[in-house]
Order: structure tokens, then sequence, then C-alpha cells
């Protein structure tokens, strides 16, 4: 086992395209990592679904740039969306601050509890970043 | 520069930046770093006091001989002959359409020496280009390999580097150069600049840059300092207006297409495109390169489809989030008869069309 580390909290689950989702009961609330926001940089604009799109498990749910690059964000699981992070329009430097808090992106009513067992654990997606994150 | 090796050139600080952790990139087939910490700090730290930045891929090309003026005079648009020995002005190389083969600065050091800086992806074009117009009588030399080149910009520019280099460097004023010595090798201290602020280009011996780059980051270490990577050098001209070869020019416009044409100096004579230019002045531009702001949300990037009175007009050729101002700017040419401030247009990002108008430019002027 390795040592809990900040910027892979244990209790999430990972996409090898560098999401994070917490399920809590039916709801998903999901965002890009810490290593996601690092390799970014200062992130100045976000680009968001509206409320209600249905969207599926890799489909691309938004947009999030930073003053040099363009980032496509994907759903990690399958599911409608309940609520948008609306503050990231104002301030989308809460990304970069607090990736796993404040800087959380939409939150998902899952269709698909299942579709979790094909994410990453926080260990394995440690792993994933170790070896290059691609 | 100019090291050879195969892969990426390096400048003497690669070894600096590494150590660092600065996020290094390939740009122009050098491995050049695109930012230290974070672009936005490192923008703002040249806007309020001061960031370094090295730029040693920039290219050199001596130009040299009793002939060498009328060479300058012939392959570019200003007034060379107008240069006092120790001044500098930006102009270019343009082909015979008056298109750009490059954009580029000259230095006067003598009534028969001049040294030109030219950009990096560019260098062996730009040495090719003037060699081939060279007569008798102009030597054409590309010295890039003998110069590393710092750029110290920002309000403190000038004290910081008056610290390490002598307050002499004080007295030179915009777009004039001296020559002098520093830590043992020559050096020229030029007040110009890629980020609309106040600041100094060093060109010098490249076995000294690791040691001066020290020496002004512990001279500038009370003004807080910030090395700066391309990143922020890119959105720093941007804010200035100031055009970035390859992409808001290439051999397919003009500078007066461009908004250039303060380098124009038709009453000089004939030179490389001058027909060309003086048809358009005459006739007028169809089309210019104008400076837009967006008004809805979004991020203009070069490649970017742009819409003109619901038509396509080309695409945008610069454009970022402008961390100064906190908007959204851009560059694009538009036609002629769009090309007017207050102009509305349309950017189209991820197939959405996203308005924005156009705004006076520079975007980002100095307090004077």
């Amino acid at each position: 086992m390795k040592e809990p580390n900040a910027a892979f909290p244990p209790n999430l689950r990972y996409s090898k395209e560098h999401e994070w989702v917490r399920v809590e009961g039916s709801v998903g609330i999901v965002g890009i990592t810490h290593y996601a926001q690092s390799e970014l940089g200062d992130v100045v604009f976000v680009d968001l679904p509206e409320k209600g799109r249905a969207l599926t498990a890799g489909q691309e749910l938004g947009t999030i740039e930073s003053v040099k690059a363009v980032s496509e964000v994907y759903a990690p699981l399958s599911g409608e969306v309940l609520e948008a992070n609306e503050s990231l329009r104002d301030h989308p430097e809460k990304v970069n601050a607090d990736p796993y808090g404040e800087g959380w992106l939409i939150r998902l009513k899952v269709a698909d509890t299942s579709e979790l067992e094909k994410l990453l654990t926080a260990e394995g997606y440690q792993s994933h970043v170790e070896e290059g994150g691609h | 520069m100019q090291p050879e090796g195969p892969g990426l050139r390096k400048t003497p600080l690669n070894e600096t930046f590494h150590k660092s952790g600065a996020k290094m990139v390939d740009f122009a087939g050098w491995e050049m770093p695109v930012q230290f910490g974070s672009v936005i700090e490192e923008h703002l730290a040249v806007r309020t006091r001061a960031g370094l930045f090295d730029v040693s891929h920039m290219g050199e090309i001596r130009v040299e001989g009793p002939s060498a003026l009328a060479l300058l005079q012939r392959v570019t648009p200003n007034n060379v002959a107008a240069l006092s020995v120790g001044q500098a002005h930006y102009t270019a190389l343009l082909t015979s359409r008056a298109t750009f083969v490059d954009d580029i600065l000259i230095y006067r050091r003598a009534p028969d020496r001049f040294l030109l800086c030219v950009n990096a992806s560019n260098t062996e074009k730009d040495f090719r280009y003037v060699s081939e117009h060279a007569g008798e009588g102009a030597r054409v030399e590309n010295a890039s390999a003998e110069y590393a080149q710092l750029a110290l910009q920002g309000p403190r520019a000038a004290d910081i580097l008056a610290r390490v280099a002598g307050r002499a460097v004080l007295e030179i004023t915009n777009y004039h150069f001296f020559e002098g010595k520093l830590r043992g090798g020559e050096a020229i201290f030029s007040r110009t600049g890629y980020t609309g602020e106040d600041g100094f280009e060093i060109y010098l011996d490249p076995r000294e840059a690791a040691g001066f780059w020290s020496d002004l980051m512990t001279a500038g270490k009370e003004d807080d300092l910030r090395p700066c990577g391309l990143g922020a050098r890119d959105t720093l001209r941007l804010e200035a207006r100031m055009p970035l070869y390859g992409n808001d020019i290439d051999e397919t416009v003009t500078p007066l297409e461009a908004g250039l044409g303060f380098m124009v100096r038709l009453e000089k004579g004939d030179f490389m495109g001058a027909n060309v230019l003086k048809k358009q002045k005459a006739e007028g531009v169809t089309r210019k390169l104008m400076g837009f702001e967006l008004t809805g949300r979004g991020i203009p990037r070069h490649g970017y489809p742009l819409r003109v009175r619901g038509k396509e007009a080309g695409a945008v050729t610069s454009g970022t989030f402008a961390p100064y101002l906190k908007k959204s700017i851009g560059l694009g040419y538009v036609p002629v008869e769009a090309a007017r401030i207050g102009e509305e247009l349309e950017v189209v990002i991820r197939g959405g069309a996203v308005p924005g108008r156009i705004v006076k430019t520079p975007f980002y002027k100095r307090p004077s």
C-alpha cells in the first residue's frame, strides 16, 4: 500500500482522462484531478453542460481552458446533469485552488453505479499518473 | 544562439531551468521554458514590477561593409539611413510582393556595421535571403551562435539592470543601445522589448548567460523579479498588439495590411515590394489586421473562424485571455469596409458563434 496522498484522495474514483467522481447515494460529483489542473495551469474559462442533459460515460461534458490550452472534460459515469458549478463562471481559478472541493464541475444523477467498477482507485490512478498519465 | 547536435536545441540556461522545475516545451526547434509557475503571475509581474526572459533562441545576423546600408535599404521597408549609430528600429524583410519574410530589429553599430535580430524559426531563411541580395561590399554572417539574449522587462527593469551592469544603462533611451562589457565579455544593452513595458534586451556571450541570469535574479530580489516563460511573453505581446510571425504576419500579408504602416518609408527610394506598397497606399488595402474583444463568453484562439457582417472573414490570427485586462482579446484580418472601431463580429468557438467587437489597439498601453 502507498501512503495516502492529498493529490489522490482515497474516497474518489478516477478516469484515465483525469476526472474524479465521488458517489453519494445516487448522486455523483465530478471534477478534474489535482494532476490535471496542474498540467493545465491557470484556468481562465470553464464551459459546463445545462441541467438535465443526459451524459454517457466517456462523452464530452464540457471544456476547461487555461491561458495556453484548451482541454475537454469527459463524463466518468453515465447520468443526468443535476447541477453545474455556476460559481466557476466568475471564479474559474477555483479549479486550480481546490480541484477536489470548491472546484467541482457537475453533480450527476448516476444511471448505473456498476460503471464505478470500471474507474480507477486512488492507488491505480496514482500509478497511471506516475507512468506519464497518458 | 545556434548550438549543434541532434534533437532540440538548448540555450545556455537550459540546465538552470531544468533544475528550477520550469515547464519546458519545443518552440521552433528549441527546448524553451513556457512557464516557471503561473503564466498569469508572470504576466502581472512584468506589468507591475519586472520579469526576466531567456530569448537566446532569437537569431542574430551581422551585415557589414561599405554597401551594408544599401543592402539593408533594399531588403527592408524602413529607412535605415535615418538610424544613428547606437539606434535601432523595428522593420521587416520583405518579398517582392511586399509580404513578410520576417519581422526584425536592425541595430546600427557603426555607419557601415549592422546587427539584425530575427525570429528563431526564420534565422536560416533570413540569412539566405539577405545573403542572396548581398553584392560586393557587404558581408552577411549568421552570428546566432555568438549571442545569448536575455530580456529584462517591466517598470523596475532599469533599476535592476543598473545594479548589475552600472548606472550608465539608465541613460539609454527607447530603441537605443550601447555596447559595453559584462562579466568580462562584450555585450549589447538595448532598450527594447516584446511586452509593451519599459525594459532591456541584452545580447551577450553565451558562456556568461547563466551567470548574468543569476546576477539579475539576485539583484532583482527586492523588486520580486520573476523568471518568465514564453507563455507570458505571448500574452504580454498580444496585449500590446505586437504581431507574432507565423500567426499574425507571414509571407501572405503586407505591412500595410498588418497595420504596421509606420515601418513603410516609400520616400526613401526603391526597395523590395515598394511597388506593391505604393499601389496599396494609393488604392487602399482590402483587409486589415484589427484587434477585437469578446463580449460573449469564450476565449478566441489562433485559427478559430471569424465572422463579420454574417460572412466568414478569415480566422483569428492570435487570441488569448488577457491576464492584465482580464478579458478575451484577439487579432484577425477583417475586410476593410468592416475594419472600424465598434464593428461587431463573431468568433466561432467549438461550433458556436460568440459575439465580440473591434476595439482600439494596443489593448494595453503602459502609463507614460
